[in-house]
């Protein structure tokens, strides 16, 4: 059963948190469809947040159609993110694995790199969203 | 529709000559749990003391879960208090409390209250007197929480607790939460203590409210944005500037908008419940008037 941590300095709010390490686990094949999340109860004890927290990423998870609850049971995975099957993530590791290494070459630094990438992010979405 | 945990219009609370709280209006939204944050003095015990009854407001009005403050037995029932350090009575045993919590609730759960005080390691032997500040916590939660409370307020509950003991406390008034759905406000000159379990904020400051609203609304609706150096009012309709800093080629702003982000110019992050709770109690910053309330339930 995946295992919630919390990042209190990363600015994200926490029920996102909690859904992004599910993606997360999805992606990284840590979860799978038919596994059962921890129940709100697990989770306040582990992590002391509110309940709601939980209710609230579990419904957002829902609302994505990853996970659903059954009642009297636990809220259970019901299918992988979209559009991240492997062979396409691998594809896209491999291409971003190479441009990494040829940046490094060129003399550019993680923190370069890491500004060069967020411009990039923003600017790539920003057209998306226009 | 559903009934607001604490409802007040136009409260305020003047003790001779000095407000404690002015111009109180906030609907509360049942099913949260709400920080109250807020310098010492700003007014948060005495916001907590007319929910509960003990103060009758100066002017304007206050509804707790439909109904008056301390209406009747009925609505006492329904309101539990945890006043600021948490007091018991230092002579009498563990023991004796809950049986006196038992004798003076009706709806007391004997059962709730045994198994609570198992769990936390507290012998019904020992006297009160004698309780570790974070003991002598959970003894106060465990006597409100017994009462089975729908709306539980408390005072700076975890303030003077060594940091595990404040986590134990937490701990133990989430897992309530989790298991009764009660809805709870819980008042603290810190949000660190608070950031984790509260999914609802409200800051006071010197006597008002300065924002009030559901966490992740306020997180998504606000950013750090900081670029060359640029007047706040040449920002697009709807980016609010909560506070700002300039140096003489760059600006650094804290902005209030619901609109994604779009300029180029602006390098822009997340901000944290504590940065957002920081900047909206510095009385440095005038925060413009506010836009429709943020996060009321309908």
């Amino acid at each position: 059963m995946i295992e919630f941590q919390l990042d209190e300095t990363s600015g994200v709010a926490t029920y996102l948190q909690l859904v992004q390490q599910v993606h997360q686990a999805l992606r990284m094949g840590m979860l799978e469809p038919g596994d059962q999340l921890p129940t709100a109860q697990q989770v306040v004890a582990k992590l002391a947040i509110n309940p709601n927290t939980v209710h609230k990423a579990y419904r957002e998870l829902e609302r994505d159609g990853l996970a659903r609850a059954r009642p009297g049971l636990g809220t259970f995975i019901t299918r992988s993110p979209s559009g991240t099957d492997p062979a396409t993530q691998a594809r896209f590791l491999t291409a971003m694995t190479d441009w990494l290494r040829s940046a490094r070459s060129a003399g550019l630094g993680p923190d370069d790199i890491e500004a060069i990438y967020r411009t990039a992010l923003r600017a790539c979405f920003a057209e998306g969203a226009a | 529709m559903m009934t607001a945990a604490i409802e007040a219009s136009g409260l305020g609370k003047a003790y001779r000559r000095a407000w404690a709280l002015r111009d109180c209006t906030l609907v509360i939204p049942e099913g949260h749990v709400v920080g109250l944050v807020g310098p010492n003095g700003a007014g948060k015990t005495t916001l907590l003391r007319l929910a509960t009854g003990m103060l009758a407001p100066t002017c304007g009005a206050i509804t707790v879960l439909g109904q008056r403050p301390a209406a009747g037995l009925a609505q006492l029932a329904r309101v539990g208090y945890v006043a600021q350090d948490t007091p018991a009575y230092a002579r009498m045993r563990v023991a004796d409390h809950l049986r006196l919590g038992a004798w003076l609730n009706p709806g007391w759960d004997d059962g709730l209250a045994q198994r609570r005080i198992a769990q936390v390691g507290l012998d019904p032997k020992q006297r009160a007197g004698s309780l570790s500040g974070g003991q002598r916590a959970q003894l106060a939660l465990t006597l409100a929480l017994a009462k089975r409370p729908e709306l539980l307020l408390l005072d700076e509950p975890v303030a003077g607790l060594d940091p595990l003991a404040r986590r134990e406390f937490l701990r133990g008034l989430m897992e309530a939460v989790a298991e009764h759905g009660t809805s709870v406000v819980l008042s603290s000159h810190l949000v660190t203590d608070l950031e984790r379990v509260c999914d609802y904020l409200i800051v006071l400051v010197a006597s008002r409210v300065r924002i009030a609203g559901e966490v992740s609304e306020l997180l998504a609706s606000h950013h750090r944005l900081a670029g060359p150096r640029r007047a706040p009012g040449t920002l697009p309709a709807g980016q609010d500037v909560i506070e700002q800093s300039h140096t003489d080629k760059q600006s650094t702003l804290l902005v209030r908008t619901d609109e994604p982000i779009h300029d180029p110019a602006w390098t822009v992050t997340p901000v944290s419940t504590e940065e957002l709770v920081l900047a909206y109690m510095n009385p440095a910053n005038d925060i413009p008037a506010r836009r429709p309330q943020l996060g009321v339930a309908s």
